[in-house]
């Protein structure tokens, strides 16, 4: 297939893993964050560790929107379902998300009565994309559809698209649960951790940076973490190739004693990234005073909210639902996964209670969760390591 | 009642008409269109008797027999329908056990207002299906549930065959050393169907795999190779068949990424969907577990067959405690190949 084949070809892998080796000094060992999921299913999906030296580790970041979703956050939709009767348009991966008192969306859909025939009771729709959630409000008029909207930079836009299209439409059935996050909260939060900074528990040579929420917010947002924490970010796309080239790439870094971001993924992202994008999400969204993220707690202004302009689009503010902190499940490490604390198979319920069939945190329930990742295509390199 | 003629005063009209209530009634309504509808396209000396079940003459050997709903959305897909699939699907599970499958019984479940052109265009293909299978539908029961209660049409198809004794086929007897052949290109039925509801247009349209795969189990026996085990790998996609058959034979596996046949279109399509075709169902391709020695004549078999032209060795078996089933991926790495987890692609077939 042309332009896929090519980022995953094994001939020019062995010739960068043996680069990689050249270059990684023996006298050192190197620790790099890879924050995004995508990342993440792409090393253990094509076994990119296997092709490192022992000396080269990567850590798992949080940049999977599913994972940083915090409890409290699946209650609310949950809620709107069963209190306000509404019905729920969910991305698949969302739906598997443990909630409080043993729900889920997915369990939750399964409870409810036979929505829809009477014309009353919630209800829970998995869509692809989140034009279905429009187009089931167009031709449900007498039903609230409210779209379950998740993610980082990289799906922001799509979702400020869809309340535009509702506002032209003069749809008054159509509402947004907003969640979207932002990327740079995060790794200032993970580089400001005690256990980055003074501690030193969590060694972190530096960080593989996003690949499509680059291509939004461009290069530049990356610059004040190389320059004020000193610590290089390559930017490099999804594919097994991007990643073991900017692995390189930080490993000449961090030779050189150098600090910058690079740009692996110049094929999409440029330094400014998508104006109009961000010309429209800054239309439609503006920062939240605070939001909750899994395992990184209370972040301020670390994720959007719909401006007041659109208020009529907000479910938040159409329906009066809150957000009420839960706690997570006592044994589940997920919040120490996501900062890079700790590993997958450090938990002690990791592929015993925690499975990707009854998954206890979030980090066991997408694809691009580090938990489910390192389950589902690395678990049998922890049989080698035992002693 | 008596005074009414045999012949109905107007035929069904296929054109216009809709499935409603009556037709599940067990009246007139519901006899007309058994008879006009079914029996007449379906027709054998079985089904043509009209009695509640059928009364078949079994050859010696061991019965086989295997049930099969079928729910999949959309109805009609390139490469086949919802009719083709049910006979397909049951005969492939009757014959993955070495079995020669003889008869099937099917059973509608259909929702009222469900257009009788399209009920007819689907007993139509399975009758096609049924009659180039040689495998007779030869007793069969309709319901009817009101609208909003069911999809269109379900089907369920139950199959019988014998098999000899002294014939073993069964999913617990792989061997480390063994080697895994899969008779073609894999994901095509389910991806035919994703394309189909994504509205994913290509220059050629993904079509379905179902197919019938008796004729091509009867040569690789024929072939004379000691083969373990046969399973067609439908929901769940080769990976999950693996999976299944590793549990039961208690080893693991050992895939090559780079041996897989994936259609170009396919590999386009999962890529675009963000799936892994070792995870997308097949209806008409089949995995075998056979000894080190034969492979190479199974192979050869197989290749001779219009329906395993493009069989290929994809692995190993080998000694696992953990019964983990892994691939050496193209890349250069090694990852497991899991269970599926989750709804990857709900009604599929």
């Amino acid at each position: 297939m042309r332009f896929i084949d090519e980022f995953r070809d094994g001939e020019l892998a062995r010739g960068l893993a043996a680069a990689i080796r050249q270059h990684a000094r023996g006298d050192r060992d190197y620790h790099f964050m890879e924050f995004c999921g995508g990342h993440t299913h792409a090393i253990s999906r094509y076994g990119v560790t296997d092709l490192l030296p022992g000396h080269v580790r990567m850590i798992h970041g949080p940049g999977c929107p599913v994972c940083v979703l915090p409890i409290g956050r699946i209650d609310m939709a949950i809620r709107l379902v069963r209190e306000a009767g509404v019905t729920l348009c969910s991305y698949g991966d969302p739906m598997r998300v443990p909630a409080s008192d043993g729900l889920s969306l997915l369990k939750a859909k399964a409870a409810l009565g036979r929505a829809g025939v009477g014309g009353v009771g919630g209800d829970i729709r998995m869509i692809y994309s989140g034009a279905d959630a429009l187009t089931l409000a167009q031709r449900n008029p007498q039903r609230q559809v409210v779209f379950f909207a998740i993610g980082f930079e990289t799906t922001t836009p799509p979702t400020a698209v869809l309340i535009k299209q509702a506002r032209a439409l003069g749809l008054g059935n159509f509402s947004v649960l907003c969640c979207h996050v932002l990327t740079p909260s995060a790794i200032a939060s993970i580089l400001e951790s005690p256990e980055v900074r003074q501690w030193g528990t969590v060694p972190l040579d530096g960080f593989i940076g996003p690949a499509h929420v680059s291509t939004i917010i461009g290069t530049r947002p990356y610059e004040f973490f190389a320059e004020e924490y000193r610590k290089p970010v390559v930017i490099a796309g999804f594919e097994p190739l991007d990643v073991m080239q900017a692995i390189l790439m930080l490993i000449e870094q961090v030779n050189s004693g150098r600090a910058v971001v690079e740009n692996e993924f110049s094929r999409a992202v440029t330094r400014d990234g998508n104006r109009k994008a961000q010309d429209l999400v800054a239309e439609v969204f503006e920062l939240r005073r605070s939001f909750a993220w899994r395992g990184l707690g209370e972040l301020p202004y670390s994720a959007l909210r719909i401006r007041r302009e659109f208020a009529d689009f907000d479910a938040e503010r159409r329906f009066a639902v809150g957000y009420e902190a839960v706690a997570d499940h006592p044994a589940c490490e997920c919040g120490a996964i996501l900062r890079g604390v700790k590993r997958p198979q450090e938990c002690r319920i990791f592929g015993s209670v925690c499975t990707p069939e009854n998954p206890i945190g979030s980090c066991m329930v997408s694809s691009e969760g580090a938990c489910a990742a390192h389950y589902s295509f690395g678990r049998f390199t922890d049989l080698a390591e035992a002693p | 009642m008596n005074g009414v003629r045999k012949g109905y005063v107007r035929p069904l009209d296929l054109r216009q008409g809709r499935v409603d209530m009556t037709h599940g009634s067990g009246g007139r309504a519901m006899a007309q269109l058994i008879e006009e509808l079914f029996t007449s396209r379906l027709g054998n000396a079985y089904l043509g008797q009209g009695n509640d079940a059928a009364v078949l003459p079994i050859p010696p050997g061991r019965l086989v027999m295997s049930t099969d709903a079928h729910v999949v959305s959309p109805l009609f897909f390139p490469g086949g329908d919802i009719g083709c699939l049910s006979v397909h699907g049951t005969i492939n599970d009757v014959a993955v056990m070495g079995a020669t499958p003889l008869y099937l019984a099917a059973s509608f479940i259909l929702e009222e207002g469900f257009p009788l052109g399209d009920l007819a265009r689907i007993v139509e293909s399975m009758a096609a299906a049924a009659g180039d299978a040689a495998v007779p539908v030869v007793t069969g029961d309709t319901k009817v549930v009101q609208k909003g209660m069911g999809d269109g049409v379900y089907i369920t198809t139950t199959g019988v065959g014998v098999v000899a004794e002294g014939q073993e086929l069964s999913g617990d007897r792989a061997r480390p050393g063994d080697r895994i052949i899969v008779s073609g290109s894999i994901g095509e039925h389910g991806m035919a169907i994703m394309a189909q509801r994504e509205s994913i247009g290509f220059a050629a349209p993904i079509v379905s795999d179902t197919a019938a795969l008796h004729g091509l189990i009867a040569a690789m026996r024929a072939s004379g190779a000691a083969i373990r085990a046969l399973r067609d790998p439908t929901r769940g996609g080769v990976a999950t068949t693996l999976n299944e058959i590793a549990r039961q034979s208690g080893v693991g596996m050992m895939l090559q990424e780079s041996a897989l046949p994936v259609q170009a279109e396919v590999a386009a399509a999962c890529e675009f969907l963000g799936l892994d075709p070792l995870y997308v169902a097949n209806e008409g391709k089949l995995l075998a577990i056979v000894a080190l020695e034969d492979a190479d004549s199974l192979l050869a078999a197989m290749h001779a067959h219009p329906l395993g032209q493009r069989a290929a060795l994809i692995g190993t078996v080998h000694r696992d405690a953990q019964h983990f089933v892994q691939m050496t991926t193209a890349f250069g790495g090694r990852r497991i190949v899991d269970w599926l987890t989750g709804e990857q692609l709900p009604r599929i077939c």
